[in-house]
């Protein structure tokens, strides 16, 4: 199990009576890119949602199944969410920098975590910065509002906030759908640089995207897992007719 | 499979989780406590006139003497429920019509105006205080009719006057919020009709907002009702049934206001205002309670 | 009718109502700043009131009403917060909370004498606090709970899930979340809603008539021991409001100029509110800036 980051098994969502995600296996490689795709509604942001049980905050939510971490079950009733969020960080579709400093942004996590001592907190904000590539565009201006940055910019300084509690897996919820071009290829460039030390799970409505960064690719539709399989495979060879239509274009 | 057998250290996030349940949850308590304690402690004390002193709770709704004093003890509130209601309702009656007014300016006629210089003018109205209101009525509304009008212009048609005011920016607030949440397609195809916006007004807003609006004139009556100093100031305070609008009566506050400084705690007359104070704190009961239902109404 | 015809009509009395209602309002502080500012001196706002004779000042009354507002806001606030946060971010969905809802709703429609009332039974004499600062700022926060949760509450509705979400992604706790993320997030609306909710406080008078009480001590200005009896800072001491004064004095004053006293109270009365409700506006603005750097 320990050459997965993190497996899903049997994972089910509902929604008080309505099942969202139904009875999902998957395993998350380390140090890879897989992508969920599928139309709108599929469930693949309410399983993304699950993995760090974000789905505990919706009234009404129930997820049953077991979600493993090396050797925890994180689907856990004792599972001390709160420690496990630190190991799991989050990136949404529409960037949502704290209402403090570029600085603060990041140096918030770790403080809380524990790190105290300042010459370390700018260690770990310039590092962050650093691999957000972030770093050259805001060196002078670490304290100024995080809300100054642009929206591309925004998005880097959230996936920066993310890595400073040192995850070892990050989840990201269309991370790009919300920014310009350029933008979405800075972050596409910047999740590619950042698959060598996490284990990265994307949920994408872009499938050209899906096919850029990820090695594996799960396809989802109404609630079901499809296919999966690699990547490469999958958008040119794929098992299932719905997923070929998907990909082909013919609904979603 | 077997839950991993780590032991889970103590966090410090889990004491620190504690720190905001206690504390939002004490707060939370002493909010729920001074209610109880304060529905308690007030009909302790009401309910003494008549488990105490004996009197008839009839006799307080309904007796038209008002002399607890005197012998013998007199327990007839009538006339400060009828002044209560009378001036409260006449207060809506004025400020009803004003306030929708006010939110049809401000929401169809002139959105832009309106909401600029309106709706901080009807804020302002809504913050000067109640004694205030009070004292320009003493010394502006009382003086005019007393011009006018037979008697000594203090009575009813003051109060009411002075409480529209107050009670003005409570109808007008609720009655504009409910406007502007109105479905833009249900004007624009009274509109497309070739109805005029005073027709589509008429017809198609008012009979959807309506609840909306009572909504707001119930409770402008709740606070006229519960107002106690300006209505003091400009009523008279004599404790019968006026004959006319302009003499002087009093209401279930001006009542408690009048004496209850002037009563020894536990004597019989001061039970009696307690039983005032009973009577206001069941009239809130009911007007939340209808307030409620006509907010479950306009949910549609 | 012509249906044109009403439609002009109608909206030319519309328009005449918005018209009347500003008038009013401009008549209302015309005629309460031309008879009161005509009264204002330094000696109106410092020196004490006289019973009978003319030429009282207001200053104890002035004092009693900010010291009130203080105390009254130092109680209400940390409570009110605090009941904000829990129906906001603690309550599950469900009959109790609803309960409390609907508690909620009653308290704020309390009449505020008889929460006065409620005051001299159990603070002022359950509890021996005599009538005093002290009684007059509980009942007075009890009057404004309700009033101070449903801002709160308005307040973190105000803020974006997502930045619930991202403080609980990195491994926060809930209550850190609330309070280092969420709670800045939610300042600009608190902060308004508090300052105007203060402008009520100030202006209130009915509850404390029988609380805070409807007479002050002589006042020593040179003594700021907390502890002695003429102290300003006593807060066990009682204590006659700005609000109460003009209600004394209009239904009981003696002084020649107590028309004249009341119109000059009035004034700085309604200036104060006047003066916090351009705070508050000018503050929900100035954050609101600052907070999204806007510019």
């Amino acid at each position: 199990m320990q050459q997965y980051g993190l497996s899903a098994k049997d994972l089910s969502v509902y929604y008080g009576p309505k099942q969202a995600v139904k009875n999902v296996s998957l395993d998350f490689a380390n140090k890879q890119v897989t992508a969920l795709i599928g139309p709108s509604g599929c469930g693949k942001s309410t399983f993304l949602r699950s993995l760090n049980r974000m789905n505990d905050l919706i009234d009404g939510a129930k997820v049953t199944g077991e979600i493993w971490i090396g050797e925890e079950n994180i689907n856990h009733p004792k599972t001390d969410v709160v420690s496990l969020r630190q190991r799991i960080g989050m990136v949404w579709q529409r960037p949502n920098p704290f209402h403090k400093s570029i600085y603060e942004n990041i140096a918030f996590g770790p403080r809380y975590h524990g790190v105290k001592n300042k010459k370390q907190l700018d260690e770990i904000v310039e590092q962050s910065l650093r691999k957000a590539a972030l770093w050259e565009e805001t060196k002078d201006r670490l304290h100024k509002s995080g809300l100054s940055l642009s929206g591309g910019q925004q998005q880097r300084l959230c996936i920066a906030r993310s890595i400073a509690v040192k995850p070892s897996i990050i989840l990201m919820d269309e991370p790009a759908s919300a920014l310009d071009p350029v933008s979405t290829a800075k972050i596409e460039e910047l999740i590619t640089e950042l698959k060598q030390e996490y284990c990265i799970i994307i949920v994408t409505h872009n499938m050209h995207q899906a096919a850029r960064i990820s090695e594996k690719t799960a396809f989802f539709l109404m609630g079901d897992l499809i296919e999966y399989d690699e990547t490469d495979k999958m958008f040119t060879d794929p098992e299932k007719k719905e997923t070929s239509d998907y990909i082909s274009g013919r609904f979603g | 499979m077997a839950q991993s057998t780590k032991v889970q250290q103590p966090k410090p996030h889990i004491a620190e989780e504690w720190v905001g349940r206690v504390y939002t949850g004490i707060c939370i308590f002493i909010l729920i406590v001074a209610i109880f304690s304060m529905v308690y402690f007030v009909a302790s004390r009401g309910l003494r006139t008549f488990i105490g002193d004996g009197v008839n709770p009839l006799e307080l709704l309904t007796g038209l003497k008002w002399n607890p004093g005197g012998e013998p003890a007199l327990f007839g509130a009538l006339p400060f429920i009828f002044g209560s209601f009378s001036t409260s309702i006449l207060a809506a009656l004025i400020a009803g019509p004003l306030g929708f007014c006010a939110a049809v300016f401000m929401v169809e006629i002139m959105p832009g105006f309106g909401r600029k210089f309106l709706q901080p003018v009807i804020e302002l109205l809504a913050g000067i205080p109640s004694v205030v209101y009070g004292f320009v009525g003493l010394s502006v509304i009382v003086p005019l009719f007393r011009d006018i009008f037979p008697g000594q212009g203090i009575g009813i048609a003051a109060g009411a006057l002075v409480l529209s005011v107050m009670i003005l920016p409570t109808i007008t607030t609720i009655a504009t919020d409910a406007l502007a949440a109105l479905p833009s397609g249900l004007k624009e195809g009274s509109y497309a009709l070739g109805a005029t916006r005073w027709q589509t007004i008429y017809r198609i807003v008012l009979p959807t907002m309506l609840p909306a609006l009572l909504t707001g004139i119930v409770l402008g009556i709740a606070r006229a009702f519960g107002e106690a100093l300006a209505v003091q100031m400009v009523i008279g305070n004599a404790p019968h049934i006026p004959r006319s609008l302009f003499e002087s009566t009093s209401t279930l506050t001006s009542a408690i206001t009048q004496s209850m400084g002037n009563t020894v705690m536990g004597s019989a007359h001061n039970n009696a205002l307690w039983s005032l104070a009973l009577i206001l704190m069941l009239m809130t009961f009911v007007f939340v309670f209808i307030v409620r239902w006509l907010e479950g109404r306009s949910k549609i | 009718m012509n249906a044109k015809l009403a439609d002009r009509i109608a909206t030319a009395i519309i328009v005449a109502v918005s018209g009347f209602i500003v008038l009013l309002l401009a008549g209302l502080l015309g005629y309460i700043m031309v008879r009161g500012l005509g009264h204002f001196s330094y000696d109106f706002l410092t020196s004490p009131p006289e019973t009978i004779r003319a030429g009282g000042g207001i200053g104890p009354q002035l004092f009693n009403s900010i010291f009130l507002l203080v105390l009254t806001m130092l109680i209400t606030i940390p409570l009110g917060l605090g009941a904000g946060i829990y129906m906001s971010e603690y309550a599950r969905p469900g009959k109790f909370t609803d309960f409390i809802r609907l508690l909620v709703e009653v308290l704020s429609s309390f009449p505020s004498i008889v929460v006065g009332l409620f005051g001299l039974l159990v603070l002022v004499n359950a509890f021996d606090l005599g009538f005093s600062l002290l009684a007059g700022a509980l009942a007075l926060t009890v009057f404004n709970l309700p009033l101070m949760v449903r801002i709160t509450e308005q307040g973190l509705k105000s803020v974006p899930r997502e930045q619930k979400e991202a403080g609980l992604a990195l491994g926060l706790s809930k209550w850190k979340t609330i309070r280092s993320i969420m709670l800045p997030v939610a300042i600009p609306v608190i902060l308004t809603g508090t300052i105007l909710a203060a402008g009520r406080v100030f202006g209130e008078a009915a509850a404390l008539l029988f609380t805070a009480g409807m007479s002050s001590p002589r006042l020593d200005f040179t003594d700021w021991n907390p502890l002695s009896p003429f102290s300003p800072l006593n807060p066990m001491r009682p204590a006659e409001t700005l609000a109460v004064h003009i209600w004394k004095v209009n239904a009981e004053g003696l002084a020649p100029d107590a028309a004249e006293i009341a119109a000059g109270a009035s004034a700085v009365l309604v200036l104060t509110v006047l003066l916090f409700n351009l705070a508050a506006r000018w503050l929900g603005r100035f954050m609101y800036r600052k907070f999204t750097a806007t510019k």
